[in-house]
């Protein structure tokens, strides 16, 4: 019982976590801009270089120098769309879609340049485990990357439905046109969405990196199981997202228990096929997801 | 009416989607306080006529002014801050966010507009929504939506409303209420242009009636002389006696 919730649970909400951050974003996205953005996970692997800079420039903590990795993040996304979304706005999104393509090899191909592809990590050395009552041991870090995404959800749920800008986000993507009649100002909301979708993948970045190491590859790794939770949540539900990515951290990691006899269920090199069989399941039986999100 | 007292000029208004154009040449005066009824038979551009004064069409020659500032290819949203609100007449209404939140909404681009006291007049004039605030606009039936739809109009303060089909599938019941309520938004000194199908009642309330036919200005006039007039009636409201 304590293996199972040590070495399977625990962990399968950290995993949860990051993708749950990395969903909200890709979830935002898609509602407003009514695109699938496939450079997301780059988006977050460039959130957890710029963070990573800061811990060595500085010798912070990765959590007190995520606003640096968050800035870079966020910086880059809105230069992103300015320079290649934008101007494919009025066109059909499979534009937008494709031009996500360039731009994720575009943020491998600089992270690469500047920061070499070798693997990095942000703190050297081992982490004890925290001990309560004697056998149950969670890592520090697991336990962290819970509360800060269960925070981040409660934030951005206050922030979508308390302030004007939030419910213009909202608005938008319910309807942009009536939106529009309404005197809302689309491009506005647009920026809103990167900031708020970069800020939180510039964080699962640096979660993910602080659980293994970080590399070039590490966000696009993450974004199929992060597409199959924010489908899996209801595409364009923020909420969704989240629960949806627990959903998949969850499913992945509990598929490898050895739930009948001692082996392993799915063995680990294949856990990633969970979340596309999942993604696969959704779109066939449940498109919509379970928070009744648009349809692709 | 003079040129000068119009809130609304169009002039020589030719638009469509695409290169094509729908409605041709259009001239039309819109008093302050006037509530001015378009009709016509289906196809003859009264949306269009609608949606180019909202910039949402392809102008292809023409001028709009408003309060004789010229607003001509504006974009959409920056005219709810000159003072224009308008209904489309579907899709009208924010169907995940709650009644509440759909009014606040708004208000968002009218600097004018002091939320409080806009929602109190809202409430006032649509007693229903205020019990059903909390719900979510998508869930009401098509009468509470367009009542929604209004009130988020209003909630700018606009000195200018332009409803498209207001009571499109609504029930009689609705269809009176509506049309009171527009009277009543009259009252509060708001314009109103509204495009609708059922002519016969709608010309009963309207200040000036203009009639569209194939995309051109067929004739304007006092609602009761259209009503009144043999070859309108005949042509275009269907049946040759006076309901």
């Amino acid at each position: 019982m304590m293996v199972f919730i040590n070495l399977y649970l625990i962990p399968a909400l950290a995993l949860g976590s990051i993708y749950a951050l990395g969903a909200v974003g890709i979830s935002m996205i898609y509602g407003i801009l009514r695109f699938s953005h496939f450079a997301h996970g780059d988006v977050m692997t460039i959130g957890a270089y710029g963070t990573f800079s800061a811990v060595w420039a500085f010798g912070l903590h990765p959590l007190l120098a995520l606003p640096f990795g968050i800035a870079l993040a966020v910086a880059i996304a809105l230069l992103a769309d300015r320079a290649f979304y934008r101007p494919l706005r009025k066109l059909p999104t499979i534009y937008a879609v494709i031009a996500s393509f360039g731009v994720a090899l575009m943020i491998r191909s600089l992270v690469q340049l500047i920061w070499g592809p070798q693997n990095q990590v942000f703190q050297v050395g081992a982490r004890m485990p925290l001990v309560f009552f004697d056998s149950l041991r969670i890592s520090s870090l697991h336990l962290q990357a819970f509360g800060i995404t269960l925070g981040l959800a409660a934030a951005l749920q206050w922030f979508l439905s308390r302030t004007r800008t939030g419910r213009s986000m909202r608005a938008v993507s319910d309807d942009p046109d009536l939106a529009s009649v309404a005197g809302l100002d689309p491009e506005r909301v647009i920026r809103w969405t990167w900031i708020i979708g970069a800020s939180l993948a510039a964080t699962a970045g640096v979660l993910a990196g602080m659980d293994t190491q970080i590399h070039a590859n590490m966000g696009w790794n993450l974004l199929l199981a992060m597409f199959a939770s924010a489908l899996l949540g209801g595409i364009g539900k923020p909420m969704g997202a989240v629960a949806g990515g627990f959903l998949i951290g969850l499913a992945e990691e509990l598929s490898t228990y050895p739930w009948i006899g001692t082996e392993s269920l799915v063995s680990p090199s294949y856990k990633s096929a969970v979340a596309f069989v999942i993604m696969v399941l959704v779109l066939l039986f449940r498109p919509q997801g379970l928070m009744r999100g648009r349809l692709l | 009416m003079s040129d000068g007292q119009a809130l609304l000029e169009i002039r020589g208004l030719t638009a469509g989607y695409g290169g094509a154009a729908v409605i041709e040449s259009i001239d039309m005066d819109v008093a302050p306080n006037e509530v001015r009824i378009i009709v016509g038979p289906n196809g003859a551009g009264k949306s269009t006529l609608l949606k180019s004064v909202l910039s949402m069409t392809t102008r292809l020659a023409g001028t709009i002014r408003f309060k004789g500032q010229d607003i001509t290819g504006l974009p959409t949203p920056a005219l709810v801050p000159l003072g224009i609100a308008a209904v489309p007449q579907t899709r009208n209404v924010f169907p995940t966010l709650s009644v509440a939140e759909n009014l606040d909404v708004g208000t968002y681009a009218a600097p004018r507009a002091d939320p409080r006291r806009m929602l109190e007049r809202v409430y006032e004039l649509f007693p229903d929504l205020k019990a059903k605030r909390k719900q979510a606009a998508g869930e009401l039936s098509g009468g509470q939506r367009q009542m929604v739809a209004l009130g988020r109009a209003l909630m700018s303060d606009p000195a200018l409303l332009l409803l498209d089909e207001p009571t499109a599938g609504l029930s009689p019941v609705y269809l009176e209420r509506i049309f009171d309520l527009i009277l009543n938004i009259r009252q509060t000194g708001v314009t109103v242009v509204m495009v609708e199908q059922n002519a016969r009642q709608a010309l009963r309330i309207a200040d000036i009636g203009t009639v569209l036919v194939g995309g051109r200005h067929y004739i304007s006039g006092h609602g009761q002389a259209l009503l009144a007039n043999d070859d309108v009636r005949r042509s275009f409201l269907g049946g040759g006696v006076a309901a």
